[in-house]
């Protein structure tokens, strides 16, 4: 039960989020898209040895949080619900690689370095991601994902897939309230009724969509979902691409960390 | 069972990006083939009930846990295995972007893990096979439960190659497959077992629902030979593309670089550099940003380095101070520009 709240209020956050009129807001959203694209493979692009270079990267997920005056407790929580899978298979590194190296004074396995990496790219390209949608919102993804030339059938199927998400998760949690109530501390559904538990559910839906059809139908639906969005990518768009973009490179490029380290041990001697 | 953003390498996460676009570009033309555009509606409720699903709880006897629906195969016998891979695909995309489950990297591993093992190959090549002589509780129930448990299989075989050829873990291909293989057998089986329950109950109540995706030719022979031909070009050419692209510098944009530049290496002879080249002259805490490492450890060390790159130690303290500075760096203009916004709405 907590699992389908936690989804619904996190869906309907997100979706409250994108309706903002802030700065970044109002980038165009194939800019938006693709600005994150670049970052992503930027980020995963790094060495599995190379923490200090990484760290630069958390600019970018800042400005979006400070400048798009977004929630970060939420955005937050969502990524320490992810984070245990991404753990698991990377607290394996310090098991696995016992090399050992110098650090300072310490000597500590290599295996910790390269979790570390994994830790940090798993908080920059999950944030990267939620804050894509929490700046953007579906339907102007959708509308740049149109722009890309993905067919219309496939970002048909992904908003209605979005906006019944929330109609079918109050349906679910209909059904778990009404069986939880007669089946006391009973954890999860009992095997007589996974059948017709899930079954009475997907004829819910079928009937449901059937209805849904009708009054699309009866409503001018012709095969395009029309969002009302035409925008077009100004040279401000543009600029904000090209910023972050020369921004990134230069991040991939030179260690930024040991630049200043440099300059600072340089400034102290 | 997702992949993660994190665990995958580009070469990975853009050679299976390409080839999970390529099935869904062909699924998108056999689904405008076989049904009605105007019927997506249907596949589009059909997403948002996997999502649905896929929260409800299911008791596992015995145990005292529970287990959850993937979907994956249900999606193809109920909808068939075109409309099953996209709506697949648009769960999947739904998940990486709200959820962060996945990401958009690993958007085309987890379409590829999750969508074309049960679909295209599950569905047409086990349950079909099963049911090819009419339906009945027992067909439904075995054909159900062997294709649900094959597709996992396969599915978490391809997360354990994708993640060992990105190169992220340690883990080696052996502990990981008896980790893996194991757990989704498990998996498998309650998927496969609620599976069966779910079309049993559907053929029993509603029978036109799963008549009309049966009748529906799900994958002639020559379609599926053209499928996989094309994957195997598309695997080639992409990853043969970017593994010379990542090996024959040692990264892609060294490589730009110096089709861009004509060097790889920018020279830099401008004031700031030589100023800097001064400063790092004259740093004697760090001099060169190496450290040695002991007598003892040197020995392991030359030996793993001849597998792996090196972590250089020096370089790693130097990081730690700079990583540090970096990090108050980035903190103290996010203060800042909070300070600006907080002024701004003052004077407005």
């Amino acid at each position: 039960m907590s699992t389908l709240k936690n989804s619904l209020y996190h869906l309907r956050l997100l979706d409250d989020l994108g309706k903002h009129n802030s700065f970044i807001h109002k980038v165009h959203p194939l800019i938006k898209l693709i600005t994150t694209v670049f970052y992503l493979a930027v980020v995963i692009s790094f060495e599995r040895y190379d923490v200090s270079g990484l760290l630069p990267l958390i600019f970018y997920p800042m400005f979006i949080f400070l400048l798009g005056e977004l929630p970060i407790t939420p955005i937050l929580k969502r990524l320490l619900i992810v984070a245990p899978l991404i753990i698991g298979i990377g607290i394996m590194n310090p098991l696995f690689d016992n090399s050992k190296v110098l650090i300072g004074n310490i000597y500590i396995s290599r295996g910790w370095i390269t979790f570390l990496s994994i830790l940090i790219k798993c908080g920059l390209t999950v944030t990267a991601s939620i804050l894509l949608v929490a700046t953007t919102g579906i339907n102007r993804i959708a509308e740049a994902l149109r722009m890309l030339k993905v067919p219309k059938i496939f970002v048909l199927q992904l908003l209605l897939t979005y906006r019944y998400f929330s109609v079918l998760i109050e349906e679910v949690s209909i059904m778990i309230r009404a069986y939880s109530l007669r089946a006391p501390g009973q954890k999860g559904i009992h095997r007589s009724v996974w059948g017709s538990f899930t079954g009475i559910l997907i004829i819910r839906t079928f009937d449901r969509a059937q209805r849904v059809y009708q009054s699309m139908n009866l409503r001018g639906f012709r095969g395009e979902y029309i969002n009302g969005y035409n925008s077009k990518i100004t040279f401000k768009d543009f600029l904000y691409l090209m910023m972050w973009c020369f921004f990134f490179t230069i991040v991939r490029i030179y260690n930024i960390p040991l630049i200043i380290d440099r300059i600072f041990t340089g400034v102290i001697n | 069972m997702h992949m993660a953003d994190a665990l995958i390498s580009p070469i990975v996460g853009g050679t299976m990006l390409a080839t999970s676009g390529g099935i869904t570009a062909y699924s998108i033309k056999k689904v405008q083939n076989v049904i009605d555009e105007k019927k997506i509606p249907l596949m589009g409720v059909m997403g948002a009930f996997v999502f649905a699903a896929q929260m409800i709880n299911f008791s596992i006897p015995g145990t005292g846990s529970s287990g959850h629906l993937g979907g994956g195969m249900l999606l193809a016998i109920l909808l068939g295995p075109h409309a099953g891979f996209l709506t697949m695909a648009s769960i999947l995309l739904i998940q990486a972007l709200f959820f962060g489950d996945g990401g958009l990297l690993a958007y085309g591993c987890n379409v590829f893990n999750l969508g074309f093992y049960t679909c295209f190959l599950a569905y047409p090549y086990i349950y079909k096979w099963f049911t090819r002589k009419g339906i009945n509780s027992k067909k439904i129930f075995v054909a159900s439960l062997i294709s649900s448990v094959i597709g996992l299989q396969l599915g978490s075989l391809s997360v354990v190659i994708e993640t060992l050829l990105s190169g992220k873990t340690e883990l080696p291909f052996g502990t990981f497959f008896l980790l893996m293989q194991p757990i989704h057998l498990a998996i498998g089986i309650v998927e496969g077992l609620v599976t069966a329950a779910v079309v049993t109950f559907i053929w029993k109540y509603r029978p036109e629902i799963l008549e009309r995706t049966a009748k529906g030719k799900a994958l002639a022979s020559t379609t599926i030979s053209k499928v996989i031909i094309a994957l195997l070009v598309a695997v080639v050419i992409v990853g043969g593309f970017f593994s010379w692209f990542a090996s024959s510098s040692p990264d892609g944009l060294e490589w730009s670089m110096e089709k861009t530049a004509g060097t790889s290496e920018l020279e830099t002879s401008s004031e700031i550099h030589e100023i800097l080249a001064n400063v790092q002259s004259r740093t004697a805490f760090l001099p060169d940003y190496d450290f040695k490492t002991n007598g003892e450890n040197e020995e392991q060390d030359m030996k793993s380095e001849d597998k792996w790159p090196s972590v250089n130690s020096g370089t790693t303290t130097s990081g730690i101070v700079g990583g540090l500075l970096t990090i108050v760096l980035i903190g103290a203009t996010g203060y800042i520009i909070n300070l600006i916004k907080r002024r701004r709405r003052k004077i407005s």
